[in-house]
């Protein structure tokens, strides 16, 4: 069994993250072909995230995924699901053979996440769930003495959620400095671009408590750099608000209409794995 | 001249009958035992740790406790995220803020996988005067449609205490309807036994026989004294647990009785009664049945005795049950 080392290494290898990026938008470009819709959108554009959290930041191992003292990774969002299965398939939790499955009745690699799939901390998308149940592990961990943290994903249309803002107010007044908010800010939301503002994100953060950081979700070594900062956070927890391009990576998909829900012909998908493949 | 007035009491205290003796706060006292012995425990509330009986706890074990505010979404969010890393959380509010205002966390977060959270609801009913605001009259309908749940309404402090400790030994989600404060002593702890799932019979009858669930085993047993009184043989059932529902028990002691009054602490509709239906549809055993609890309707202010008598919540309202139902059997 392989130990979780204590500490992240102490120099991420931006590259290398980036590369597993790239792996993980081509395996979501591999799943999504399968229904020919889904959410790509919102997983391209939080992969470069999810591969600094499960490939740099994130003290686990997949071959001991229930290790009380791991650090847990929290998809609040469960219709994102695509993006972590692609970074669980790249961790070598699935084979790569089963991504065409996803959406397909039995497959463990759904639209939306259920805990039965191994790697899965929780049932997201009954959106507001995740930060009040990442704020219960941040105390349950603390109460035990585990070194172990929490990143606990949500969007910004989840900021419309009253539950959110119990949760962000609960996290600050029990000083979790092992709690991190990863707040993926993409501006679209199920009826389309925001429909309720939301803005200013960060200050709203601020106000509730949190020591905030503010950055482009799609620059991965602003990311690294700000998970780095977030580990020294004393005393209160951590939010990054992340602003992130739906589609990043494959153009097409970035500059189609800003959808929840895309949709793809039959015939497109060789062009936009040809185009993700081109890209730096 | 004045008139004599009733006022309603804050938050549920004392709905004692005074012919018992009372426990004080059976809850917190037996949560206190609880963590004693496993360790594990960690109180939440959301700002009723005062009106839920909590407070022995934190006193007992201050870092084991969480007061998370008026916010019951976060409470059971907070307690699944607890269980989650393995703790076994007791989180305490009201009946109506726990199941109205949480549902969705209860059923998913919760439920849905069968984590480790023990919701703790007070003012079950018409425990308190406060309106229909904080009388949960609908919740264990709607606690019992979620799957994987169990729900169970407690008699009295022996019952509180005992369930405490059974739901703690349990591992999985569970909904306890919770009695506050001075709480009766109804049931003999020398010879009551809670398990989960399972229905006592308390009196063995033959000509009417009352299965009760929740306080309204209190005002059962005083029936059952009544109607033996009138030489009308009654058996009292308790029915604690509403989900898993001990339908092969109810069906046994039905069978031994000429008809069935049932009594329950909430809505007839979704409730005991109708589970009871139920049981003895699916059991084939037809007996004339007539229910004691709350009619479809929010019920008012007042002082909770006087809406529990206007809603027949009482043994007088279970004898004129009995005797209705004995007239359904011979006509």
């Amino acid at each position: 069994m392989t130990r979780i080392p204590n500490h992240p290494p102490a120099k991420a290898d931006i590259a290398a993250l980036k590369a597993r990026a790239k792996h993980m938008r081509n395996h979501m470009l591999v799943m999504a072909r399968g229904p020919g819709q889904g959410y790509i959108g919102q997983g391209l554009g939080i992969a470069d995230v999810l591969a600094a959290i499960y490939f740099h930041e994130l003290r686990w191992s997949p071959e001991n995924l229930t290790d009380p003292n791991r650090d847990r990774f929290l998809l609040s969002t469960g219709h994102y699901s695509i993006a972590l299965w692609a970074a669980l398939a790249e961790a070598g939790i699935f084979p790569l053979e089963e991504l065409p499955t996803y959406g397909a009745d039995d497959s463990r690699l759904q639209m939306s996440t259920l805990d039965t799939t191994p790697g899965v901390e929780i049932i997201g998308g009954s959106l507001g769930h995740g930060l009040g149940q990442g704020v219960g592990m941040a105390l349950g961990l603390r109460l035990q003495n585990s070194s172990a943290r929490i990143f606990c994903e949500l969007s910004d249309g989840e900021l419309q959620e009253g539950s959110t803002w119990e949760a962000a107010m609960a996290g600050s007044n029990f000083r979790l400095d092992n709690l991190v908010a990863l707040i993926d800010c993409n501006g679209i939301q199920a009826d389309g671009a925001i429909v309720i503002d939301i803005e200013p994100v960060a200050d709203k953060w601020r106000a509730f408590g949190w020591q905030v950081q503010e950055i482009d979700g799609n620059d991965m070594a602003a990311v690294v750099a700000a998970l780095e900062q977030a580990r020294a956070t004393e005393g209160r927890p951590h939010a990054i608000v992340l602003r992130t391009k739906p589609g990043k990576g494959v153009p097409t998909l970035e500059q189609r209409e800003k959808a929840h829900f895309v949709r793809v012909e039959p015939e497109e998908w060789d062009a936009l794995i040809l185009e993700l493949e081109g890209q730096p | 001249m004045t008139t004599a007035r009733t006022y309603s009491k804050a938050m549920g205290v004392d709905e004692a009958l005074d012919a018992r003796p009372v426990v004080d706060a059976p809850f917190g006292t037996a949560l206190i035992d609880v963590q004693k012995h496993r360790g594990d425990i960690v109180g939440l509330t959301a700002d009723l740790g005062k009106y839920t009986d909590i407070l022995p706890f934190r006193d007992a074990y201050p870092d084991r406790f969480f007061n998370v505010g008026m916010a019951e979404q976060n409470l059971v969010a907070v307690a699944a995220g607890l269980a989650r890393t393995g703790t076994v959380p007791f989180a305490t509010t009201y009946g109506v803020f726990a199941t109205r205002r949480a549902y969705d966390f209860i059923a998913i977060a919760c439920a849905h996988s069968n984590v480790n959270v023990k919701i703790i609801a007070g003012l079950p009913g018409l425990t308190t005067g406060y309106g229909g605001t904080h009388q949960a009259i609908e919740d264990t309908a709607l606690m019992c449609m979620i799957p994987n749940l169990v729900v169970i309404d407690p008699c009295d402090a022996t019952d509180i205490s005992q369930i405490t400790h059974a739901i703690a030994d349990y591992d999985g989600p569970v909904y306890v309807r919770l009695l506050r404060g001075k709480v009766p002593r109804v049931l003999d702890p020398k010879t009551y036994s809670f398990v989960i799932g399972k229905a006592s019979v308390l009196r063995e009858g033959a000509d009417v026989g009352i299965i009760s669930t929740g306080l309204m085993t209190e005002h059962a047993i005083d029936a059952a004294n009544a109607l033996n009184a009138e030489d009308i043989s009654a058996g009292v059932l308790h029915t604690p647990t509403l989900k898993p529902f001990d339908a092969d028990s109810v069906a046994e002691f039905a069978s031994k009785h000429d008809a069935i009054v049932t009594a329950e602490n909430h809505v007839i509709t979704g409730g005991l009664a109708t589970q009871v239906r139920e049981a003895l549809y699916k059991a084939g055993i037809a007996r004339p049945l007539m229910p004691v609890g709350i009619a479809d309707t929010f019920v008012e202010l007042g002082a909770s005795p006087t809406l529990m008598v206007r809603s027949g919540l009482t043994s007088d309202g279970i004898v004129a049950q009995a005797h209705a139902a004995l007239r359904l059997k011979r006509s």
